[in-house]
This record gives C-alpha cells, sequence and structure tokens, in this order.
C-alpha cells in the first residue's frame, strides 16, 4: 500500500470523479468528496514525511521501466506542493456545501463536484508525474474542467469569461504540446529525468532553445504571468466563490510549480538561468506585473475582481524569486507558495461568506461591514494584512526572504521595488477597511443587526486566516521544507 | 531542396500560422474555434512527421519488416487528438450558452453588451443574470 502512494494521490480522486455522477444527492456527494479530499491530503502527508526522511520515491505506471514507460517521481519540490494543493482543498470543499448549496442550482450541484474532483485529479497528476508528455495530459484535464467550472457562475459573464479562457488557456497547452514534441525530437525521451541528463550537451541547439520558448510561454499563460494574465481577473470574478478560492489557492501555484520543474530540473539551471538572459526577463516581468497589477486593483470596485489582480501582482513577486535565482530566493518563492495559498484561500472564502450574506462583493456591499459582519471582516483585515505582507503574519516572512535575497546580490533596486509593491497593497486593502469601519450601513433596516456569514464557510474561512498568524510566527515547518527543497532544485534537481 | 524535403514541417508552419491567425483576428465565436482546431491539427501533423523514419514501414511485427516509423508520436497524438476533441466540444457547448445569453456569437457584440453592464452594480446580485434581453 505504502509503495503505491504516488499513484494513489492522482488517481483516488480521478477514480472519484464521475462516481460523484451515480451518489446524485448533493449533500451526500459533498461529503464524498470532502472525504476523497481529506484522503488524498493524508497520502499527501505520508508522502511529504517519507521524502523528507529518504529522498525522492520513484513509481513505474505499470511497472514499466523508467525511460519507457511512465514515472511518477516525487521529491521534496513536488512533495510540498501536493501538500499545499491538498491541504487547501480539503478546507475550501468543507466550506463548498453551504456556499453551492446558495449559488448553484440543485441540479447542477453535483456536476460541481464531480468536475471539482476532476480539476483536482488533475491539478495533483501536473505535480506527481515525472513524464513530460503527462504533463499536457493533466494540464488538459484540470483546465478543460476549469473552464466548465467557471461556466458555472450565475452571471452571463462567466460564460464569456470561460470562453477567453477556453481559448487562451488551450493556446498555451498546445504551445507545452509544441515545446515537448520539439524535446522528443532531439533526445528521443519524454521522461524528465531522461530529458535532464540529454538536454546538457544540446544546450546550444537552437531546437532545445525553440522547446524551452514554447514551454515556457505556455506555462507563464497558465501561471497568469504579467502580459498573459488577462484571462484571469474575469475568471476569477465570475467563477462561483468556491471555485475562485480554490482556483485562486491551487492552480496557479501548480503552474509555478511547473515553471519551476521545467526550468530547473529538465533545462537545468545553468541553461535556463546562466545560458539565457531568463532572470532578468523574469524579474523584469515579476515587478512590473507587481506595480501594474497592484495599481489596477486599487481602482477596481468588484473586490473579487480586485485580489484577482492582487493575484497577479503576487504572482510577479514569485517569479522575481526564481529570477534572482540563489537557494534564498527560491525558498522565498517557495515561501510565497504556500503563503499565498493561504491568504488568498482564506480571503476568497471570506468573500464567499459575504456573497451568501449580501448576494455580491462590490465595494458599496462593504460599507458598515465592520458592525453587521464583524468576523467576516475581521478574517478579510488579517488575510489583506498579511497579503501587504506585515509582521506577524506570513505576507512578512515570504517577503523578508525575497528582500534578503535581493540584498543579498546586491539588487538593491530589486529589493526597494518590492517594498513599494507592497504599499500598494495598502492602498487596496485600506479601501475594504475604510468602507468597512468608517461609513454607515447601506441598509437602514436593521442596522445594528449581526448578520454574520454562516458558520459553514466562516469556520474554514477563519482556519485559514489562523493558519496565516500561525505560521507567521512559528515558521519551521514552511521554511525547513522549502529551504531544503530549494536546496534540492539547485543541486541538480534530477540526480 | 529544403522546401521539398521537409514540405511537412512548412505545412505545419503554414496551418499554424493560419489558426492561430484566426483565432486572434476572427470575432466569430464559432470561426475562432475553427482557428483553434486548426492551429492543433498542425501539432498533430508535426508530431506525426517527427516520427517517421525514412524508408520505415507500419511498426507492425511481420516478416521481413525491419526498419519500422516511431509509434510512439502516433500514440501520443492519439491522446491530443481525443483532448482537442473535449476541447472543441467544450467550446462550442460555451458558445450556445453565450448565444442563448448574450444573443449574439459576435465578439463585438459581447463586448458591448459588457460595457452597457458594467456600471450597474448588481453583479453576481441574486438571481435573473439574463434577464436583459427578454
Amino acid at each position: 500500500m505504502l509503495a503505491h502512494l504516488p499513484i494513489l494521490q492522482v488517481i483516488l480522486p480521478l477514480m472519484a470523479a464521475p462516481s460523484c455522477l451515480l451518489i446524485r444527492k448533493a449533500t451526500l456527494v459533498w461529503l464524498f468528496t470532502l472525504a476523497v479530499s481529506v484522503a488524498a491530503l493524508v497520502v499527501s502527508v505520508l508522502l511529504l514525511q517519507q521524502v523528507y526522511a529518504t529522498g525522492p520515491i520513484t513509481y513505474e505506471l505499470g511497472g514499466w521501466k523508467a525511460p519507457w514507460g511512465i514515472e511518477y517521481r516525487i521529491d521534496l519540490l513536488n512533495a510540498w506542493v501536493l501538500f499545499i494543493v491538498t491541504a487547501l482543498s480539503s478546507v475550501v470543499l468543507s466550506a463548498a456545501h453551504t456556499s453551492v448549496q446558495k449559488e448553484l442550482e440543485p441540479t447542477k450541484q453535483t456536476v460541481f463536484y464531480a468536475l471539482y474532483l476532476l480539476c483536482f485529479a488533475g491539478l495533483l497528476g501536473i505535480v506527481a508525474t515525472g513524464d513530460a508528455f503527462n504533463v499536457f495530459v493533466f494540464l488538459e484535464i484540470s483546465s478543460l474542467s476549469t473552464y466548465a467550472l467557471i461556466a458555472l457562475g450565475k452571471d452571463r459573464r462567466a460564460l464569456w469569461a470561460a470562453f477567453q479562457y477556453l481559448i487562451m488557456g488551450t493556446i498555451g497547452a498546445t504551445f507545452i504540446l509544441i515545446g515537448i514534441g520539439f524535446l522528443y525530437m532531439m533526445t528521443g525521451t519524454l521522461n524528465m529525468a531522461d530529458l535532464a541528463a540529454r538536454i546538457p550537451p544540446l544546450s546550444e541547439s537552437t531546437t532545445v532553445l525553440a522547446a524551452f520558448a514554447f514551454i515556457f510561454v505556455g506555462i507563464c499563460l497558465k501561471l497568469a504571468l504579467f502580459p498573459l494574465h488577462l484571462w484571469l481577473p474575469n475568471a476569477y470574478s465570475c467563477a462561483p466563490s468556491i471555485v475562485t478560492a480554490f482556483l485562486a489557492a491551487t492552480a496557479t501555484k501548480v503552474a509555478l510549480y511547473l515553471l519551476l520543474r521545467f526550468t530547473f530540473t529538465v533545462f537545468g539551471v545553468d541553461f535556463s538561468l546562466s545560458h539565457l538572459p531568463l532572470d532578468t526577463l523574469l524579474i523584469g516581468l515579476g515587478l512590473v506585473g507587481v506595480f501594474a497589477a497592484s495599481i489596477v486593483a486599487i481602482y477596481q470596485a468588484n473586490i473579487k475582481r480586485m485580489l484577482a489582480f492582487s493575484s497577479v501582482a503576487q504572482i510577479g513577486y514569485m517569479v522575481v524569486g526564481i529570477g534572482i535565482g540563489t537557494a534564498t530566493a527560491l525558498q522565498a518563492t517557495l515561501l510565497h507558495l504556500f503563503n499565498h495559498a493561504l491568504m488568498k484561500g482564506g480571503l476568497f472564502l471570506a468573500l464567499a461568506g459575504l456573497v451568501y450574506q449580501l448576494g455580491g462583493c462590490r465595494i458599496e456591499h462593504f460599507r458598515g461591514l465592520g458592525r453587521t459582519m464583524p468576523w467576516t471582516m475581521a478574517a478579510i483585515v488579517v488575510g489583506g494584512i498579511s497579503l501587504i505582507g506585515m509582521p506577524l503574519t506570513v505576507g512578512f516572512v515570504s517577503k523578508w526572504y525575497l528582500i534578503a535575497a535581493a540584498i543579498e546580490q546586491q539588487f538593491w533596486g530589486v529589493a526597494v521595488l518590492v517594498i513599494l509593491g507592497s504599499l500598494l497593497a495598502v492602498a487596496y486593502i485600506w479601501k475594504l477597511v475604510e468602507a468597512a469601519y468608517f461609513q454607515a450601513p447601506e441598509i437602514n433596516d436593521g442596522a445594528t443587526a449581526k448578520r454574520e456569514a454562516p458558520l459553514g464557510i466562516l469556520l474554514p474561512a477563519w482556519l485559514l486566516i489562523a493558519a496565516n498568524i500561525y505560521f507567521g510566527i512559528d515558521t519551521r515547518l514552511p521554511v525547513e521544507v522549502s529551504a531544503a527543497a530549494s536546496q534540492f532544485l539547485l543541486g541538480g534537481g534530477a540526480q | 531542396m529544403l522546401l521539398a524535403s521537409h514540405y511537412n514541417y512548412w505545412i505545419v508552419i503554414a496551418l499554424m500560422m493560419i489558426g492561430l491567425y484566426m483565432v486572434i483576428a476572427q470575432g466569430n465565436l464559432v470561426k475562432k474555434i475553427i482557428g483553434l482546431n486548426i492551429f492543433q491539427t498542425s501539432v498533430f501533423i508535426f508530431y506525426i512527421s517527427v516520427g517517421k523514419v525514412d524508408g520505415g514501414g507500419a511498426p507492425i511485427l511481420s516478416e521481413g519488416e525491419t526498419l519500422y516509423s516511431n509509434p510512439l508520436p502516433h500514440v501520443l497524438i492519439l491522446t491530443a487528438i481525443v483532448v482537442g476533441i473535449a476541447t472543441t466540444a467544450l467550446a462550442l457547448a460555451l458558445t450556445i450558452r453565450i448565444k442563448r445569453a448574450y444573443g449574439s456569437i459576435e465578439e463585438r457584440d459581447i463586448q458591448a453588451a459588457e460595457a452597457l453592464q458594467e456600471p450597474a452594480s448588481a453583479e453576481v446580485t441574486s438571481q435573473a443574470p439574463a434577464g436583459k434581453e427578454k
């Protein structure tokens, strides 16, 4: 059983997804989905423990030996990402029942959970696999189910957002497919470890360069790196609240993992950061993304959309970390990957509670919320503080490491810009605080009446927000794991 | 010389550009989907061309067949074709629902409808999202 953990991680939700359609009853399906997600979480914890203790695990699908068959390879990096994805998915799912019941028609609820599990399986597959083509297949599984999930949104805009994302996402995935084709042409293998061994002698080849360019652009489309982010704000703001929380906490993290995996493990540090001017490109795009997205975020009246733009900005910070490319910087990226999942998961869940009570989350809805929904609003404020990066929250920890890494490399400008970028976050979070605490409630009938978000949503939201504070004070777990994972990545991850 | 011996790669490039151009330039959603299909098809042809070995036969066990083409890219592309069909089906389904909700499948009309809707503060408010065009 223990030997089969890597495949169980993926196959469990994949098999459970169609089973949802057989159960039919919404509450039962929800319990079933939640159980599957928690089981996946247990598997990922076991995997993480095993990898931390004994090093990478490989698993050959169907017993076919590695370069020919599909191999799953779990090292510290993907064990960590698997843990983040399954943990966040479990928390988000625990809030799903209440929110979905309100936001979706009864006939669509069962389908929702099936799609959710399919997307979940796809994301886990991308992270677990050690085969380049397998990445493409799982990417499409998760993407296709994501398009459908977004289209479940109530507003007709959700359809348009899903269509736009479908076009962009398919182009991105096809680019990755072309890149993998080029790599196969040059090396005759699809196994990542095998590719890593065969690419260095070919690093002068234009075909390998083209492969890298296609894969890089394809992943950046999925990641929503600054100039390729256009699909994200619409998709996040129109999707059902739970979908937004799930995607914000997991999907972009998985895309970032893919970027790390391809630049560091498959192509190698020498090729991607030394041979190509990728470091300058990533730092540049990352910082422009931080500023452009943060400034746009300030002017958004729809708060879901505002936080979506803020996600684009946060992706910028993570990419800057990859661009700097030292062990500390990578550690900052990996930390922020975890921390950002906690922040955005918590914030979007709190917004789900808001949508549940008020039917929307525009800035008008926030008026006087400090009095009518004190706990929900407090969660949003603490999440916002973490987003800004104040001490005692996780946001501070990752920004600290990022700035330390920049200073270590004498990139003073980068360090200053990261701090300035955080100040922009103050501006848009302040907008919420001002509306919630310094303006009178919109409705006058029962202005003092408390209309707190239902506990089903409030508790999971606070669980994530509390984690923001807990891991901001007791940083041992994420710091240790991310330090080891970044060492592993720089030490020629393939071994 | 290069043109003649690698003509299938030139076709791949031509199809890829035609497909991408259609996706970007066409305002009609169905035409966009067709463009996306052409784009994906070019990649299928690319993979199959890669698998061809000069003078190689079909990769099946038979007498006297020693040199055969690489079957792996074909298998990969079978998967990619399935993915492509799923994408097309989903895109068409979305188009049908967009037509119902907006009354049009022209990008321009949809964006105009969005711009009209934008200032109204009713975002995800309760029900009746499609009530506008009734």
